[in-house]
């Protein structure tokens, strides 16, 4: 390839972030202006992941558009990227959402407007960066860059609570990073390389691997985030801005686990199968524990916010499966969780801006004011159940299938998850849009305007087509899986050991 | 063709969905009535075309889900299962259609109703005609959320929202046996397609293999776990508080969706999965049991009830066991039989009862009406033709297929065939009473309700009455036609139903003795009369005899305790826990001690740190001079030491 496409890729939101520093005049034009160029920022990004999706070689499971440039060439470290059939499916759906949150934020945000932007779009570049870097250092350099814009997104447009909030939100996934950093040291001195293709090639010994693995543990099961280490999530959601939540759920949980797909099943496979009954126990946990848990929130944010503690659950449990649907299913899952739940903190967003409130006992009987947003909800819903016919169904239906064999006990308990998930999900949508309506503020509800029908068309479209006709994602990483599969079989010695069976 | 009868639903759903304001009430009306219509025509021709060539069609249309070995595709597969059940779900649901013109003349949101009818239809196909059981699923979970969706249909009312949780809910117990059923048969079989999965059935049979730390019959487990998904679908006890709540919608979706089609899903499902039962006799045992137990259980509480529609909803409960224990006895065809002609006299009762309600402004309770016959004979004659149905007295459809069940239950020789046997006569005399608790408490005796009410009832719309006779015609002559389809040794069905050598079915109810014959109209007379003594002169005596039952009338008037144990034992248990989890576990404990820990930490010792920055020289060279001694002295000690 002769253009640099990844890295055009990654920088072109930081080149918008640069004309939005330019932009000159008095307030109000300079707020038109720099959502303008926001827009076109993040959606000519789009484009060009979409276009990278066409050129995309399936038939492949090397990395591709490779570049190598040096960088610190005494450490041997290199700016490397590449993506294959995994990343690349991130890849599209971080760019669609970032150009959702620009325009869902046109009217909400009107106080400095242009550190907003930049700050969306710096986030936009290092979660891209994050997904194509194959180098250990670089993608931890974008890993952790990402704290900083998301830290003060939520920091400075954020709830009442937004300081505690951020401060424990960055302080506890710093904290986890920190053992990330000590891991790539180690590795580093025991491989003598920083490239990730490298490092997956090289086999380490059997106790090395399990502290490296405990390492980058704790650095991604905060991040996913995994049960126990989940109770930053909620709070940071509840404070976050709309957009701000859209990305924590839909982009930057995923980062935890491609951290697993990256790093602990490739490279430290006999590691992964001592540990998976341990992977396990604590998927299982959350999913029934945080769908409990949700049942009884009174915050729509928060009850979504453990929702997705419960969804990240199966994804787990789908990738410590080692099998291909297990692994393919936990993708599908994160994509269609992705969606779906970067369309549920936008629906939640819409109730908030019309009434500033965000209890479910405010609300009731939407479905006469506004139909069409109660519509949209139900199919959000629905995804986030997991109906046939949704996104969200391809993804369990595959973890499940794929873990059965594995562990039944595992499926067993994460189905009841699929239970727990209809309750919640339902009683919430018949308290809110269903009933008598008893509301003070009933005068501000208004259905969706067009900008609102703009963003949440594509997500009704996307959640329903991928339910429906999942081929082309599933065809896009087929070998990417398999190949990951194969660099994840563990040692013969190591599986005797094994609790699993 | 085909494709037109299953997509043309879909289809008018669709229309109505997208441009339903511009259609307007009578457009809407127009575009689904004339789809589904349409579509019931289609389908006999579909059903013909199975009974006379018994050929299986068969169309592939795209690949569905692939991954690895795992693949599930959209296809469809008819065979003369599948065509009959075409045949029930479309007629029965073009009646409903256009009964709802009527029924539903005043609601504002006609388009919407129509719109669910159609997508439920639509639905219902697309299960019946599956050809693997991740497409049967999808079929299965969409019925599932038109009945959520129609059940909740007046949205204003909380009771009708409650319901409409509850059975989704319910359902969704019952879809995780499923699910994990399907989990099940991709782990032994390494497909999921019916075909295959029946052709390598016999060759797995004997196996053992290790589920649950337990070493199990792959066969039995999975025919477990798929029953467990139609007793939930099929309101089978344990999962069936659901139904009767159910009735909470409008009185239509309970005709087409709660007593002719979706409920009898489940049965479908055993019915399709037959080559799968008849290797595992366990499986089959608790089908069964099930089957029996429910008949029983919910036969007994419609006789307490004085809901019109929930009388009629229980009786579906229990007629919906009828068929189950007829597939635990391997007699398949009988339990399709039964399912054919239960899906007409039910349909007709409902919407029979509909047009009572229809006529007293929406009364439901039986105590407030009585003494209409004369004034809605119309409705009273056709109800009439669907209860004398549902007992079973000759010649009206519901004899023959249910005097053919409980003989192969008489003639199986098993002792779970006799035990079903006598309960199945207990649950005759049961329905001949409630059955006739209806008609003779809403249409006889002496009207209940104020005098207005009494003044506006009127016979139902032409719309409504049409349906309705055509039901009739089925509740009279599907036995008729139905008969064919169980005589003449199998030659209708094919290789959809499949009967092991070893186990009795049908085959030997022509041996089974008069008495055998005879019991169950003898015993349906004898409810008839105890019915009537109820609401005769010796009415006082009667009810004192009954009064002195007061543990068993307990037991029936709370529903054998079922919604009880659910609401305190399960519902609020759940709620409980998960308040307490996040209260006292989650606030107080994982945060203190991760990220709340972890930032005050942060904080308390950045605090301390700063502190120390006083900005008062001589406190930095204090410092710094203990630091130097502290350095000096521990490199004096390490030279001492080496």
């Amino acid at each position: 390839m002769d253009w640099p496409v990844l890295s055009i890729l990654i920088f072109q939101p930081l080149i918008g972030a640069l004309f939005v520093c330019l932009v000159r005049g008095d307030q109000e034009l300079v707020a038109t202006n720099v959502k303008a160029v926001g827009l076109w920022s993040t959606g000519i990004t789009f484009l060009l992941a979409c276009f990278l999706w066409t050129q995309f070689d399936a038939t492949v499971s090397n990395f591709q558009f490779l570049e190598e440039r040096t960088w610190i060439p005494s450490l041997g470290i290199s700016y490397l990227l590449g993506i294959d059939g995994i990343s690349i499916i991130f890849i599209i759906l971080t760019s669609f959402l970032s150009f959702i949150c620009i325009l869902s934020s046109w009217e909400v945000i009107t106080d400095r407007v242009r550190e907003y932007m930049v700050g969306f779009l710096l986030l936009e570049t290092m979660i891209l960066g994050a997904f194509c870097a194959l180098d250990t250092v670089l993608f931890y350099m974008f890993f952790e860059g990402l704290l900083i814009p998301m830290f003060i997104i939520i920091g400075i447009w954020g709830g009442p609570g937004r300081i505690r909030a951020t401060l424990k939100f960055f302080l506890y996934t710093l904290a986890g990073s920190v053992l990330f950093l000590l891991a790539i040291l180690l590795l580093y001195l025991e491989a003598g390389s920083s490239s990730i293709p490298v490092l997956m090639r090289n086999e380490f010994a059997f106790s090395f691997q399990i502290w490296l693995w405990l390492l980058v543990f704790a650095s991604f099961a905060v991040k996913i985030p995994m049960w126990p280490f989940h109770t930053w999530l909620p709070e940071a959601h509840v404070e976050a801005p709309t957009a701000g939540s859209v990305i924590l759920a839909g982009v930057l949980l995923k980062l935890g686990a491609y951290g697993f797909i990256r790093f602990s099943l490739p490279m430290f496979p006999d590691a992964t199968a001592y540990f998976t009954p341990f992977v396990f126990i604590l998927s299982v946990i959350a999913i029934i524990y945080t769908s409990l848990v949700a049942l009884v929130q009174e915050d729509m944010k928060k009850l979504i916010a453990y929702s997705s503690v419960a969804h990240m659950g199966f994804v787990t449990i789908g990738l410590f499966s080692l099998t291909i649907q297990g692994v393919e299913g936990a993708v599908v899952i994160m994509l269609s969780h992705g969606l779906v739940s970067a369309s549920l903190f936008l629906s939640v967003g819409v109730l908030y801006d019309r009434t500033h409130s965000r209890l479910i006992k405010d609300y009731g009987g939407l479905v006469d004011k506004m139909p069409v947003y109660a519509f949209a909800l139900m199919v959000f819903s629905l995804g986030a159940i997991g109906l046939p016919g949704t996104s969200g169904f391809v993804g369990e239906m595959l973890v499940l299938v794929g873990v059965f064999p594995i562990s039944t006990w595992t499926a067993l308990f994460a189905g009841f998850g699929v239970v727990l998930g209809a309750a919640y999900m339902l009683w919430l949508y018949k308290r809110v849009i269903f009933g008598e309506n008893t509301m003070e503020r009933i005068g501000a509800l208004s259905d969706l305007g067009v900008r609102e029908r703009c963003i949440f068309i594509p997500l009704v479209v996307a959640i329903l087509l991928i339910g429906v006709y999942p081929r082309p994602v599933l065809n896009t990483m087929h070998l990417s899986v398999e190949k990951l599969l194969l660099l994840s079989q563990p040692s013969l010695q190591v599986k005797k050991i094994s609790l699993v069976k | 063709m085909v494709f037109a009868c299953i997509f043309l639903p879909l289809f008018a759903s669709l229309l109505v969905a997208l441009f339903g304001r511009s259609l307007g009430k009578k457009g809407a009306q127009a575009v689904t009535c004339v789809s589904i219509v349409l579509s019931a025509g289609i389908s006999c021709w579909v059903l013909a075309t199975a009974i006379n060539n018994g050929t299986v069609h068969s169309v592939q249309l795209f690949e569905w889900i692939e991954s690895g070995s795992f693949s599930a595709s959209w296809g469809i597969y008819i065979d003369s299962l599948s065509a009959l059940m075409i045949f029930i779900v479309t007629s029965v649901s073009a009646l409903v259609h256009i009964y709802s013109i009527g029924y539903m003349n005043n609601d504002p949101h006609v388009p919407r109703f129509m719109c669910y009818l159609s997508l439920f239809t639509f639905s219902m196909l697309i299960l019946v005609t599956s050809n693997n059981f991740i497409q049967l699923f999808f079929g299965w979970e969409g019925v599932g959320l038109c009945s959520y969706l129609l059940i909740g249909f007046w949205c204003r009312k909380e009771s009708a929202n409650t319901a409409a949780l509850k059975a989704f809910l319910v359902n969704r117990v019952g879809d995780l046996g499923l699910i994990l059923g399907i989990a099940t048969i991709f782990m032994v079989f390494g497909t999921i397609e019916f075909a295959n999965v029946f052709r390598l059935a016999p060759e797995v049979s004997g196996q053992r293999i290790s589920l649950f730390g337990f070493s199990c019959d792959p066969i039995t487990v999975i025919c477990l776990l798929l029953f467990f998904g139609a007793m939930g679908k099929s309101a089978q006890i344990g999962l069936h508080t659901w139904l009767a709540d159910a009735m909470e919608g409008p009185t239509p979706v309970s005709a087409l969706i709660h007593a002719a089609t979706m409920v009898t899903a489940g049965v479908f499902l055993v019915a399709r999965c037959s080559p799968l039962f008849e290797l595992s006799e366990v499986a089959l045992l608790v089908v069964t049991l099930v089957g029996g137990l429910t008949a029983f259980m919910a036969g007994s509480i419609a006789l307490v009830q004085v809901d019109i529609k929930r009388v009629v909803a229980y009786s579906t409960c229990s007629q919906l066991g009828y068929m189950f224990f007829a597939c635990g006895l391997s007699a398949y065809s009988a339990a399709i039989f039964h399912l054919f002609t239960h899906a007409f006299f039910k349909a007709l009762l409902f919407l029979g009862a509909g047009s009572v309600i229809h006529a007293l402004s929406g009364e439901q309770d039986m105590r407030k009406m009585g003494g209409v016959w004369r004034l809605i004979p119309a409705t009273y004659g056709m109800m009439l033709i669907g209860s004398w149905a549902l007992i079973g007295l000759p010649p009206f459809s519901g004899y023959f297929s249910k005097d053919l069940i409980l003989e192969s239950a008489y003639s199986s020789s098993t002792w779970a065939g006799t035990l079903v046997f006598w309960l199945g006569i207990a649950v005759v005399a049961m329905t001949a009473f409630y059955t006739a608790k209806v008609i003779l408490m809403s249409f006889h005796g002496k009207f209940g309700e104020d005098e207005k009410v009494f003044a506006r009832i009127h016979e139902s719309p032409k719309s409504m009455m049409i349906p309705l006779f055509f039901l009739a015609i089925g509740a009279v002559g599907a036995g008729y036609f139905g008969l064919g389809m169980v005589e003449g040794n199998n030659l209708f069905w094919g290789n959809a139903l499949y009967v092991s050598d070893s186990h009795a079915g049908i085959k030997f109810v022509h041996h089974s003795p008069v008495w055998v014959k005879l019991l169950p109209v003898i015993v349906s007379l004898g409810g008839l009369v105890s019915c009537w003594l109820l609401f005769s002169k010796y009415r006082v005596r009667f009810i004192h005899y009954l009064n002195r039952l007061t543990f068993v009338r307990q037991l029936l008037v709370k529903k054998w305790f079922f919604d009880y144990l659910y609401d305190v034992a399960l519902t609020n248990f759940l709620k409980r826990v998960g308040y307490g989890l996040w209260r006292a576990i989650d606030e107080s404990v994982i945060d203190a001690l991760g990220p709340q820990g972890v930032a005050d930490v942060v904080l308390r010792t950045s605090k301390r740190l700063s502190q120390g920055q006083t900005g008062y020289i001589y406190h930095y060279a204090f410092v710094m001079i203990i630091g130097v001694a502290c350095l000096l002295s521990f490199y004096a000690l390490w030279g001492a030491v080496i």
